[in-house]
């Protein structure tokens, strides 16, 4: 049986801070921040956003964007690091708001920002084994970054959700394949607003050593090549990471181009290398294959080949691209930026 | 039925009280009534009490029964009933008491209305008087009270050219009535530029245009008109009492900008009473914001729709004007205490009526109304005093 | 608003489901069990909402209740539906963007909170369409 994508749906907050912005409040040279991370700019959630609602807002697309019956949805993850509730899901939260339940499994998921392609992987199972019909993979974040952290530059807020089943695909899963390790590079402890990171640990230990393994496994199992691909996309905590992944296993600058999200919009965490992927997909055409390699802190990396099928045609005008939700930001200050994701305390 | 007199009055000072506590404002205001009345508490043979949320202001529910306790009438077994529509509680408890001595159960009643709202904090106060609209869809969306009238005003501005001087004319207009009444809580007068620059609470409502936090208590001696005058020379006659519900909820209203009930309060008092606007010689109106009496005269009938903020302007509504409104100072200078209001509208239609109103004094006035709103139109209550039975 | 209070309004609030008397063929946002224009002969059923309308009226709310999600200065309407019924709710845009008819769409967004301990209250406001 083949499984893969019938549908999916992003959303993005309109507003953005720029990181220059940033980086005159706590004395960075802005020219060496954003070229060294190779962002520009990133995504503020409103004051009455958060991960519940962004979630909401990207399902809703999901479903709206192939006429899909909730109903049918059985299963529904939301992959997060900042859900509103430690305890009491953003899952039903969402299955409530697209009208899903009650007949439906659901609940969250946290694996730093692959949390989201785990979802998948679950909801791939699910369907293969015939116990649900189709099923909503989520990655949502306002991510967090401590005020004046390396962070603070990049974490933004915004969410992807992905309705996986086996009927009418969009896109085919050819496989999936993951690389786990325990390996302390980035977390959060219970009760802390703010994730704490091992600096320049969270790179080759880190980020390359999973994201590359991944990848080659998964090639590995499939017999495949970086050329065999028409894009790739990368887990993107900023620009230059996911080059340099790219760089590594072989693919070209052209490859990764359509999945590289992060420049005008930040990292989204949890939904980084979903947002990437449905930009690629916003563009790909029928019989395009697509590489995925997303990257969870703690560390793991999910890695899938993707193929495009005649199907995409029909869903594509059914909700906005990522390039559209990426259009007409609204630009605000630090001190508005500090309101909006409640870092003044009130 | 019978024909119903007021045969005394009695009012507290309105403002912020802070050295008395409910029970201390309203056994004052009864107390004076019964004085008013040349009269005994053992005559008194019921109690109807206005108030609208003892339960969130002073943590006191079972009103009635403390008041009679405390007005030492308890040891008389008298019944005594709290009565309550949000802000219109006061101006209900009056007709609870017009009823009952109209049918007979009762010859003489106390009807009083008393709120005590600044022992609790702003928040706490905006939060119980939010409880007058729908909880459920409006209060949970984020509505205030400010923001259900700010939402009228900028519709009846829209619809009829309203302007912000129509508006802030009712203001000025009810400071300097409250200027030359010793009871209201604001006795300064204000300009148009004053209320215009004051600080914004819902655009396009700002402070000046909001009736205050108040804490007052109010009291009137109901008697059946036949015997009136064994306990007064200057009874008021009641003429008319009359209420009507419109929807819980402003987004509900067949029009935004009209209060169904006060169009229909209005026309049913009037009928009963068999006068029209005209015959009416000064009315005190609800004006718990400036778009509220400009509705109200409208709604009323002294002014067709959508012409009542130009009529304020002109001086159509001031003391010497053809229908003076809030000889008082309204709900705006005189003070707003909730379950108070509807009867202390009533003491000041008593006394312009007998002709001791002061300086504020309407000459001749024979015929007087009062228009008492519950939230934001679901409860209306008017009645119609006259000198003469 | 205490939580049973809540959550057995959220279906209403989430989706903005509502009512429609089958008899008269009224619509009724928030829901009603008994249709005002037939009373006891309506035959209510429930029915969603598709989200979108006009601005009826509005105004910008300076001083706000404290368990409101947006900080003041919010916007405050009443929005009339395609379908035709009114509803208050906020419009998330600037107050001078904000227009007498102009036309709106909903959107999820965070309402409000029982307290920083307590639950969370989401519902449907409303964006310029």
């Amino acid at each position: 049986m083949s499984v893969g994508i019938v549908s999916y749906g992003a959303y993005i907050p309109r507003y953005r801070i720029k990181l220059e912005e940033i980086a005159k409040v706590w004395g960075d040279d802005p020219a060496s921040i954003t070229g060294g991370l190779m962002v520009l700019e990133k995504s503020v959630p409103d004051i009455d956003e958060d991960t519940a609602t962004i979630a909401v807002e990207a399902a809703r697309y999901a479903v709206s964007r192939a006429g899909i019956d909730a109903s049918r949805i059985g299963a529904i993850y939301t992959g997060s690091e900042s859900h509103p509730y430690a305890v009491k899901p953003t899952s039903t939260i969402v299955a409530e708001a697209i009208d899903a339940t009650p007949a439906l499994t659901a609940a969250d998921f946290e694996f730093a920002c692959k949390a989201g392609t785990a979802g998948i992987q679950t909801c791939m199972g699910l369907v293969a084994s015939n116990i649900i019909d189709l099923g909503m993979a989520i990655g949502s974040d306002v991510a967090q970054g401590a005020p004046g952290d390396a962070l603070e530059y990049t974490a933004a807020a915004g969410g992807v959700a992905y309705v996986i089943g086996s009927r009418d695909l969009a896109a085919e899963i050819e496989a999936t394949y993951s690389y786990t390790t325990d390996t302390p590079d980035f977390w959060r402890r219970e009760g802390m607003p703010y994730p704490e990171h091992g600096g320049r640990f969270t790179g080759e230990p880190g980020y390359f050593k999973h994201v590359v393994s991944a990848a080659r496994g998964l090639m590995d199992k499939l017999g495949t090549k970086p050329q065999d691909y028409n894009y790739a996309v990368f887990h993107q905590p900023n620009g230059k990471f996911p080059r340099r992944a790219a760089q590594m296993l072989g693919f070209s600058t052209e490859q990764i181009k359509p999945g590289i999200v992060v420049t005008l919009l930040g990292n989204t965490y949890s939904g980084s290398c979903m947002m990437g992927l449905a930009a690629t997909l916003d563009i790909a055409k029928p019989g395009d294959r697509i590489f995925v390699t997303a990257f969870g802190s703690g560390a793991g990396s999910d890695a899938f080949s993707i193929r495009v099928t005649d199907g995409m045609e029909k869903i594509r005008g059914g909700a906005p691209s990522v390039e559209s939700l990426l259009q007409n930001p609204v630009y605000v200050n630090y001190a508005i930026y500090a309101k909006h994701k409640g870092k003044i305390r009130l | 039925m019978r024909d119903v007199a007021i045969i005394g009055v009695g009012c507290t000072k309105f403002g912020e009280l802070w050295d008395s506590s409910f029970r201390d404002i309203f056994v004052k205001a009864g107390v004076s009534a019964l004085e008013d009345a040349h009269m005994h508490g053992e005559k008194v043979d019921a109690m109807y009490i206005g108030n609208m949320s003892g339960g969130r202001f002073i943590e006191q529910e079972h009103i009635g029964a403390l008041i009679a306790d405390y007005s030492g009438l308890a040891t008389l077994h008298i019944p005594a009933t709290r009565v309550e529509a949000a802000c219109a509680s006061g101006g209900l408890a009056l007709r609870q008491g017009v009823l009952a001595v109209a049918s007979g159960y009762h010859d003489i009643v106390v009807v009083g209305g008393a709120e005590k709202m600044t022992d609790v904090g702003v928040d706490t106060a905006t939060d119980a008087l939010a409880a007058a609209a729908d909880r459920e869809w409006e209060g949970i969306m984020g509505a205030t009270f400010p923001g259900l009238y700010g939402m009228i005003a900028r519709l009846h501005m829209h619809k009829y050219g309203t302007t912000r001087e129509h508006l802030a004319a009712a203001a000025v207009k009810n400071h300097r009535n409250g200027s030359m009444n010793e009871r209201a809580q604001f006795q300064n007068e204000i300009t148009i530029d004053d209320v215009l620059g004051s600080q914004m609470v819902a655009d396009p409502l700002r402070v000046l245009d909001c009736s205050p936090i108040t804490d007052g208590a109010a009291a009137v001696i109901l008697a059946p008109a036949e015997i009136a005058t064994r306990y007064t020379d200057t009874p008021v006659y009641v003429k008319a009492s009359a209420q009507a519900s419109g929807t819980i909820s402003l987004h509900d209203r067949k029009d935004i900008t009209t209060l169904d009930a006060s169009v229909w309060a209005g026309r049913r008092a009037f009928k009963m009473a068999g006068l029209a606007p005209k015959d009416i010689d000064l009315v005190e109106v609800h004006d718990c914001f400036t778009i509220a009496e400009i509705c109200a005269i409208e709604d009323l009938d002294f002014v067709p729709k959508g012409e009542g903020g130009k009529a304020t302007l002109e001086g159509m509504t001031a003391i010497g004007g053809s229908i003076p409104v809030n000889t008082s100072g309204g709900l705006k200078a005189c003070g707003h205490p909730v379950g108070a209001t509807g009867v202390k509208q009533a003491v000041e239609i008593t006394e312009q009526l007998r002709g001791t109103a002061g300086k504020r004094q309407v000459n001749g006035a024979e015929v007087g109304m009062t228009h008492n709103v519950g939230g934001s139109g679901a409860t209306a209550v008017v009645h119609i005093f006259s000198r003469n039975r | 608003m205490a939580v049973p209070r809540f959550w057995r309004r959220l279906k209403n609030l989430y989706n903005l489901l509502g009512t429609h008397c089958k008899n008269c063929g009224s619509y009724y946002y928030p829901p009603r069990n008994i249709c005002p224009a037939c009373r006891r002969g309506g035959k209510v059923e429930p029915y969603k909402f598709k989200g979108a309308g006009e601005v009826l009226t509005y105004t910008i709310i300076h001083g706000g209740p404290k368990d409101n999600a947006r900080p003041t200065p919010y916007v405050l309407a009443i929005i009339k539906l395609d379908e035709g019924p009114r509803l208050t709710s906020q419009i998330v845009a600037n107050p001078e963007d904000v227009k007498i008819g102009m036309r709106v769409k909903s959107v999820f967004r965070k309402l409000g909170e029982e307290s920083k301990h307590g639950i969370i209250y989401y519902g449907t406001k409303f964006i310029p369409a």
